[in-house]
């Protein structure tokens, strides 16, 4: 057997990494190229060295990007797990213990499915029903809701909450997901563990916060990383919700869109790469911390 | 589900890892961008088919010889070509046949096709996946139309094909100087009102800015929303009404300034007027809603007459025609003179051609392709056209005295009031995107916020000065 064991991974990898080099890595090397021209999109390269990155250093617009990014990096992974965590405690243990095992709410195994619905729908979808949410005038559902005698609320047009709303639908989306995977992720504690802290006494609180975070403080760091990789996303919703896609005045504008519109937009494909590549190193930085993050918590697990 | 948790300790770090890989994926990769329009054979004229020139076949074409066309299927329609265009071609020429085919993909499909050296004689060069027509021009693959625009129209006599066209027409598919595109259909800009309501209203058509805000005032009292555009993703409609405007104080000039990048264009007077002037109609009469709504929903709410005036082109009427109620009549009127010193007079009205067909240079029978759209040109192929797109074209007076709907006959009547006062407007939002991005903010900023003119023009003189400076950023210029 062992003399058959590298043909055999060799056969099973050849086509993977194939793939991989000649449609990620070798796009990449080819951003990076890119970045250091002006290329239009079309016609010939020029090479102007750093002159995108020290346009893109002046650009307002490229730091507006960058500051939303970060907004949608630090509050979307929290409010989303804490939600997630929240309604899978409540699905799974919130009910109390009856005969000797935890049960959720009443109901819980409607709600599950319930929470799961937005994950079913295309993105563009969810876009296209939160343009009507937020639609601007009476005829907007949250505008509709309110009392007749109240202005309407501009939302994706006022640009003090474009990004407030964009931030709204991408953890109405993600938290139904996040509850599944909590929800797996409790249903591997030990049932004793919570017997046995029930015995002693403890209330529903406690037994979230002493025993079901920490249990599952894995579970949680990975959904981090998901979440903080959707967080430098965001692209359709923006896209297709926004005013003037990215506005009013770049209000909700993000690095995702800035680099499509630039590339496919405004014939700046050189420009387009350097965002591309400035992403690329945000990307990486975030993976790296937490992963650097993870190692030293490993010994709580 | 749970299977894959129970052990998270070993699965965990490959997880992170493979998330992180995911995200390097997600960052879109602009290296896989290789377009190229560059190519196709440089051989292939030998092949060409050929006639003798006559006075009955000024272009030369061989009588036997097919020609194949490509059209764009998209708002207007294929009809016009399957049951009008061929047809009158094949009763001049029985034996050449015409083979037609249809794509809403025009650049997947003809692009590959150009660079293999095999391109269709006649093609439509529309829609969103348009071809980037400069391109095709600098790689030789577009024939020169001089002769086509000089030889003798085919049923209006005494003139030749570029006599009987609106003035602007031929100049707009030129480059460098040479005529290589046919911009067919005629938009025609103004300001659109529902001509039912205004009559019942009593309301006449304002033609100076007094009258204007005064008529919005009368009509604000009615409780309708005088004026109206769609900031979300319409935002142009009103910046071609103010550049419009700025065009009418000074002359078509200022436009071209703009369109040439010159330093000091947008701090111009003229602009700096129209802005001062649609700015106030921004502040009093405007609906501040509007800002977050799209085309659609406010040219929805102008058919329940919920908006009076509404700044767009003559593809409104059809473009809304199954939400428009029976009684709504759709009539364009040309923008008020903002001044009393006006350079040009009230009736002037921005009329542009668009929509793009060309012959390929290179392909088998590009005299036969433009034969197609000197029969195109005709008088006849042009009425039946407007009758099946309820669109205008480029030749002058075709569908004079035809009744076909009330928006286009207002339209055509617009036009032939504007005598020689018509211009084709600017054409720096297709030449420089990211301007006309910036124009789109500017303008919304401008009518929704407080409608301050020098900032209007301080940040597009930034913006237009910035493109100037942009060495990656190709340049045209206009005369």
């Amino acid at each position: 057997m062992r003399r058959g064991k590298y043909p055999f991974i060799i056969g099973f990898l050849i086509v993977p990494v194939a793939l991989y080099c000649t449609f990620v890595v070798a796009a990449y090397i080819q951003t990076f190229q890119l970045s250091l021209s002006n290329w239009s999109g079309l016609g010939p390269i020029e090479y102007v060295g750093f002159d995108n990155f020290t346009k893109l250093w002046h650009d307002e617009l490229f730091w507006k990007s960058i500051r939303h990014n970060l907004f949608l990096l630090i509050l979307l992974p929290i409010v989303t797990i804490i939600l997630a965590l929240v309604f899978a405690f409540l699905l799974n243990v919130g009910g109390g213990h009856k005969g000797g095992t935890t049960r959720g709410v009443w109901g819980s195994k409607i709600y599950r499915v319930i929470f799961f619905f937005p994950q079913l729908l295309a993105l563009a979808i969810v876009a296209v029903i939160f343009g009507r949410v937020f639609g601007p005038d009476k005829s907007g559902m949250l505008n509709g809701l309110f009392p007749a005698d109240w202005k309407p609320w501009l939302f994706l047009a006022d640009e003090r909450y474009a990004m407030l709303c964009i931030l709204i639908v991408l953890i109405w989306q993600a938290v139904g997901f996040y509850v599944v995977l909590f929800s797996a992720g409790m249903g591997s504690i030990p049932a004793e563990i919570y017997e046995a802290a029930a015995l002693d006494g403890a209330t529903r609180i406690t037994l979230f916060f002493r025993i079901t975070i920490p249990l599952l403080w894995n579970t949680v760091q990975v959904a981090w990383v998901y979440l903080g990789i959707a967080a430098f996303d965001a692209f359709a919703l923006v896209n297709i919700m926004t005013v003037d896609r990215g506005g009013p005045n770049g209000a909700s504008s993000v690095l995702s869109l800035m680099i499509y519109r630039n590339a496919f937009e405004f014939s700046q494909a050189g420009y387009a790469s350097a965002l591309g590549v400035v992403l690329f190193f945000l990307t990486l930085t975030f993976a790296a911390l937490t992963l650097r993050v993870t190692r030293r918590d490993s010994v709580e697990a | 589900m749970t299977d894959i948790f129970a052990k998270p300790e070993l699965d965990r770090r490959t997880l992170l890892r493979r998330a992180a890989a995911v995200g390097l994926l997600a960052t879109p990769a602009v290296g896989m961008l290789s377009a190229c329009v560059g190519g196709g054979s440089d051989d292939s004229d030998s092949e060409q088919a050929t006639g003798t020139k006559s006075a009955d076949n000024p272009l030369g074409i061989d009588p036997k010889a097919g020609v194949e066309i490509v059209i764009f299927n998209g708002g207007l329609g294929t009809a016009y070509a399957t049951d009008v265009d061929t047809p009158l071609f094949n009763k001049k020429w029985p034996d050449a046949k015409v083979t037609y085919s249809a794509t809403e993909q025009i650049s997947t499909v003809i692009q590959p096709r150009i660079n293999a050296g095999n391109p269709p004689d006649m093609i439509n060069n529309s829609g969103s996946n348009l071809m980037d027509f400069g391109a095709i021009v600098k790689a030789g693959q577009a024939a020169d139309l001089t002769d086509l625009f000089a030889a003798p129209s085919l049923d209006i006599p005494g003139k030749t094909v570029a006599e009987t066209l609106v003035p602007g027409a031929v100049e707009q598919g030129s480059y460098d100087g040479k005529p290589f595109a046919m911009n067919y259909s005629y938009t025609v800009f103004g300001l659109w009102y529902n001509k039912a309501l205004f009559a019942k209203n009593n309301w006449t058509v304002p033609t100076t800015w007094a009258e204007f805000t005064a008529l919005c005032d009368k009509i604000k009292a009615a409780g309708i929303t005088p004026f109206g555009y769609a900031g979300a993703n319409a935002s142009y409609y009103m910046v071609r009404a103010l550049l419009t405007s700025a065009g009418k104080i000074g002359t078509e000039q200022v436009l071209k300034d703009i369109d040439n990048l010159k330093e000091g264009a947008w701090q111009n007077d003229a602009i700096k007027q129209a802005a001062q002037a649609w700015g106030e109609i921004g502040n009093k009469y405007i609906n501040k809603t509007f800002l977050g709504l799209k085309h659609t929903e406010v040219q929805l709410q102008q058919n329940q007459d919920k908006v009076a005036f509404y700044p767009c082109g003559s593809w409104l009427e059809n473009e809304q025609a199954k939400d428009t109620p029976p009684g709504f009549e759709y009539a364009i009127a040309a923008y008020p003179s903002v001044t009393a010193a006006d350079k040009l007079p009230a009736p002037a009205i921005n009329a542009a051609a668009g929509e793009i067909y060309f012959a390929a240079a290179k392909g088998k029978n590009p005299a036969g392709g433009k034969e197609y759209l000197r029969t195109m040109l005709s008088k006849e192929a042009a009425l039946g056209f407007t009758k099946l797109t309820k669109s205008l074209t480029v030749v002058a007076g075709a569908s004079d005295g035809v009744t076909i709907s009330p928006g286009l006959t207002s339209a055509n009547d617009a036009v032939t009031k504007a005598g020689k006062d018509i211009f084709m407007g600017y054409l720096f939002d297709t030449w420089y995107k990211k301007l006309d991005d910036e124009s789109r903010g500017a303008v919304n900023d401008l009518m929704f916020k407080g409608g301050d003119a020098q900032k209007f023009c301080d940040r597009m003189e930034k913006a237009s000065q910035a493109v100037a400076k942009d060495s990656s950023v190709t340049k045209f210029t206009r005369s």
